[in-house]
C-alpha cells in the first residue's frame, strides 16, 4: 500500500437523477493501491451506483473521481474501461464465444498479438485451477462456479490494476461461493490488485475486505477496516447490518488461530512401532496421535480404532497412517476455523505454519474459552481461573459423547500460557 | 396426349420442356431472392435502429404490419400502376412483404440479448459498434435468420402470382396450364417445382439457423 498515491479518490461525488431522485450524495472516499474495498449496504443504498461511476457506466452529477490522480471525466470512457476489470453478478460471459475468446476479449480490443493472448489465457486459466482444455469450450458447458472463475480472470486479462466486482458471487451456492471468495482473495493478495467489491453479505465483506464502506440511503455511514467496524460500529444501522451474532463473534474475527491454539500437541513419527504409539496414547490419555516426520512436518494421523483393527498385521505407525487430515494455517482467522470445526463436526484441528510444520491444535475446549470471554468479557486475571473451570467439563463432555477428544490433555497446562 | 394419365403427361411435359421449366425455376428463385435480399439490406439496419430507439419501434413495426395486411394481388396491381409490367414490380412487392418478418425478427433478436452481457461488454470497454458486431448481431443472428427464412417462403408464393404482371417464373407455367384444356399436367409442372422450392428453401435456411444456435449451445 502506497499511502501517498491513492489509486482512486472520490471528491464530494453525487448522482442525482432527473426529478431530484438522489442515488448517492457527498461521497468522499480514498482507495489505495492494494486495498480490497467492500461497499456494503441494503438494496438502494447506492453501493452499485458508487461503483459504476468509477468506469463511467454512470456519470456523476457533481464532484469528481480521480483514477491514478487523473479526473476520469477527462479520459475517454472506452479507454478507461479497458484498464479497469469488471465482473458482474450474472457473470456476463459471451455465450457465443469460447472461454479463450471470453478471457482475451479485452486484450483483443487492445490489439494484442495472438501468441501473447494465448499465453495470457493459459497463464490465467491455470491461476484459477481450471484445465487448459476449457479454453476451447463454450460458457454453457461450464458450471456456474466455473463460469464465474472465468469471469474473474477475464477481468485480469489485460493486467488491469483496479477491478470492480458487483455482487459477483450472489447467485452461487454457499460452497462454491466460499471457494471463489478464497480464490479472489488469494489472487488479489498475490497479484497486488485493487478491488472494489459490492456486496450485501456482511460475512463476505468481513472475510474479503481490508476496508469496508457501509452505505445507506446514498450516504457513506462508515468507512473503516473490518476490525474497526466490528469493534466500533458507527451507529445502530451498522450494528444491525453486522448483526448481534457477529458482534459476539467479533473476537473470532480478529483473533488468529495461533493465539488460542494449544502448543505441544501429542505427535509421533511414522517410523515408530504401534506398541510405542499405544503406550504414548495411554500415557497422554488421548485416542489419536498426529504424525509428523523428524523435522516436524505434519503427515497425517492415526487413531486408536485403526490401531486396534490392524494391530496384528501392521508393525509401524506409517502402515496405518491416515493422510486425509484437515488442518489450518497459523495465521488463519479464528472465525473461519470456528466455522469449519462446527460445520465439519471436527473435534480438533491441527495448526501448521506456512511450510506445513505442526505448531499446535485448536480444540473445541479452546472455542469454549473464546465464547466465554466474548460473553463475559475479559475480566483480567480473575477470569482466567474461571476459564479453565469452564473449559474442563466441556472437554469431558465431548470426550464422553464422541470418545474422541484427544490431544486436549494438554489443555490445563498449556492453556494458562495461552 | 389425352390418352395418357395426368402423371404420364406431367413426365412427358417435363421431358420435352425441361430446360424451359428449369429456366423459369431459376428466374422464379432469383426474383424471390432479390426481393428478400433487398429487404434484408434495408430491414436489418432498420431493426437495429428501432432496437436502439425504442420509441420508433411501434411506428415502424405498425407500418410494416399494414403493408403485410394488403392482399398480394392488390399490392402487385397497385405497384404495377407505378412501375408498370415486369420483374421490377414483383421484386418490389416481395421486398415490401419481406420487410415485416425481417425488421420484427431483428428487433426481437436484439431485444432478447441478455442485458447483463451488454453491460459487461460495455464495462470491459467495447465501443457501441463493437458491441453491435461482436455481441448483439452474433447473438441475434439465428432469430434474424428465422425472419429471413419466413420472408423467403412467403416471397416464393408471391413471385408465383407475379406472373400476372409479366414477370415470368414458374407462375407462367401454371397460368399456361389453367388456360389450356386438360392442362392439369402443365399446372403440376409449374406448381410442384414452386412448392418444392419453398420447402427446400425452408429446410436449408432452417438448417443454417440451427447451426447458428448450436454454436453457442
Amino acid at each position: 500500500m502506497t499511502e501517498d498515491n491513492p489509486i482512486l479518490v472520490y471528491k464530494d461525488v453525487a448522482k442525482i437523477y432527473k426529478g431530484g431522485n438522489v442515488a448517492v450524495e457527498h461521497i468522499n472516499l480514498t482507495i489505495h493501491k492494494g486495498d480490497f474495498v467492500c461497499l456494503i449496504g441494503t438494496s438502494g443504498s447506492g453501493k452499485t451506483t458508487t461503483m459504476r461511476m468509477i468506469n463511467r457506466m454512470l456519470e456523476p452529477t457533481s464532484g469528481e473521481i480521480l483514477f491514478n490522480g487523473e479526473d476520469i471525466h477527462t479520459s475517454d470512457p472506452v479507454t478507461l474501461r479497458r484498464h479497469i476489470g469488471y465482473v458482474i453478478q450474472n457473470i456476463g460471459l459471451m455465450p457465443h464465444m469460447t472461454i479463450y475468446e471470453n478471457i482475451t476479449l479485452v486484450p483483443k480490443l487492445l490489439k494484442w498479438p495472438d501468441d501473447k493472448r494465448r499465453e495470457k489465457a493459459e497463464e490465467l486459466i491455470k491461476l484459477v485451477e481450471l484445465p487448459k482444455e476449457f479454453l476451447d469450450r463454450y460458457p454453457s458447458e461450464l458450471s456456474g462456479g466455473q463460469q464465474q472463475r472465468v469471469g474473474v480472470i477475464r477481468a485480469l486479462a489485460a493486467n488491469q490494476d483496479l477491478i470492480l466486482m458487483d455482487e459477483p458471487f450472489g447467485a452461487l451456492d454457499p460452497i462454491t461461493r466460499e471457494s471463489l471468495q478464497e480464490l479472489v482473495k488469494n489472487l488479489q493478495e498475490k497479484l497486488g490488485k485493487t478491488v472494489v467489491f459490492v456486496t450485501h453479505d456482511m460475512d463476505e465483506a468481513l472475510k474479503l475486505a481490508t476496508k469496508i464502506v457501509v452505505m445507506d440511503g446514498g450516504h457513506i455511514i462508515q468507512d473503516a477496516s473490518p476490525e474497526e467496524i466490528l469493534r466500533h460500529p458507527a451507529n445502530q444501522f451498522v450494528e444491525e447490518l453486522i448483526g448481534a451474532e457477529r458482534l459476539i463473534q467479533a473476537r473470532a474475527d480478529v483473533t488468529t488461530v495461533d493465539q488460542i491454539m494449544l502448543k505441544n500437541p501429542v505427535s509421533i513419527t511414522p517410523g515408530r512401532s504401534l506398541g510405542e504409539a499405544i503406550r504414548l496414547m495411554r500415557k497422554r490419555r488421548v485416542d489419536t496421535l498426529l504424525v509428523t516426520d523428524d523435522e516436524g512436518y505434519l503427515k497425517g494421523f492415526i487413531d486408536v480404532e485403526s490401531l486396534d483393527n490392524n494391530y496384528s498385521r501392521a508393525t509401524s505407525v506409517s502402515d496405518i497412517l491416515n493422510t486425509k487430515i484437515f488442518y489450518v494455517a497459523s495465521d488463519t482467522l479464528l472465525r473461519d476455523t470456528v466455522d469449519r470445526i462446527l460445520k465439519r463436526g471436527l473435534k480438533y484441528v491441527p495448526v501448521v505454519d506456512k511450510a506445513g510444520k505442526l505448531l499446535g491444535i485448536v480444540t473445541r475446549a479452546a472455542l469454549v474459552d473464546m465464547v466465554y470471554d466474548t460473553i463475559w468479557g475479559d475480566n483480567g486475571d480473575g477470569g482466567d481461573d474461571d476459564n479453565d473451570d469452564t473449559s474442563q467439563p466441556a472437554t469431558d463432555d465431548v470426550t464422553g459423547v464422541a470418545a474422541g477428544h484427544n490431544l486436549a490433555t494438554d489443555t490445563p497446562t498449556d492453556h494458562k500460557e495461552a | 396426349m389425352s390418352s395418357l394419365s395426368t402423371w404420364a403427361q406431367f413426365w412427358y411435359y417435363l421431358d420435352h420442356n425441361g430446360s424451359y421449366v428449369l429456366s423459369q425455376f431459376t428466374r422464379h428463385f432469383l426474383i424471390s431472392i432479390y426481393g428478400v435480399l433487398i429487404a434484408a439490406i434495408i430491414g436489418i439496419p432498420v431493426g437495429i435502429l428501432i432496437a436502439r430507439h425504442k420509441h420508433l419501434s411501434d411506428t415502424v413495426i405498425g407500418l410494416a404490419n399494414v403493408i403485410q395486411t394488403v392482399p398480394s394481388l392488390a399490392m402487385l396491381s397497385i405497384i404495377m400502376l407505378g412501375l408498370g409490367l415486369g420483374v421490377n414490380t414483383v421484386i418490389v412487392t416481395v421486398f415490401l412483404y419481406s420487410l415485416l418478418p425481417i425488421i420484427k425478427n431483428t428487433y426481437t433478436g436484439m431485444e432478447n440479448v441478455d442485458k447483463d452481457i451488454l453491460d459487461s461488454g460495455k464495462g470491459m470497454g467495447m465501443t457501441p459498434f463493437q458491441i453491435l458486431y461482436m455481441v448483439e448481431l452474433p447473438l441475434s443472428l439465428s432469430v434474424i435468420m428465422a425472419g429471413i427464412r419466413n420472408a423467403l417462403v412467403v416471397a416464393i408464393g408471391i413471385t408465383a402470382i407475379g406472373s400476372f404482371v409479366g414477370a415470368g417464373g414458374l407462375g407462367d407455367i401454371i397460368i399456361r396450364g389453367t388456360n389450356a384444356t386438360n392442362g392439369g399436367a402443365i399446372i403440376l409442372a409449374g406448381a410442384l417445382p414452386t412448392a418444392l422450392m419453398a420447402i427446400i428453401s425452408d429446410l436449408v435456411l432452417g438448417f443454417i439457423q440451427r447451426r447458428m444456435e448450436a454454436k453457442r449451445a
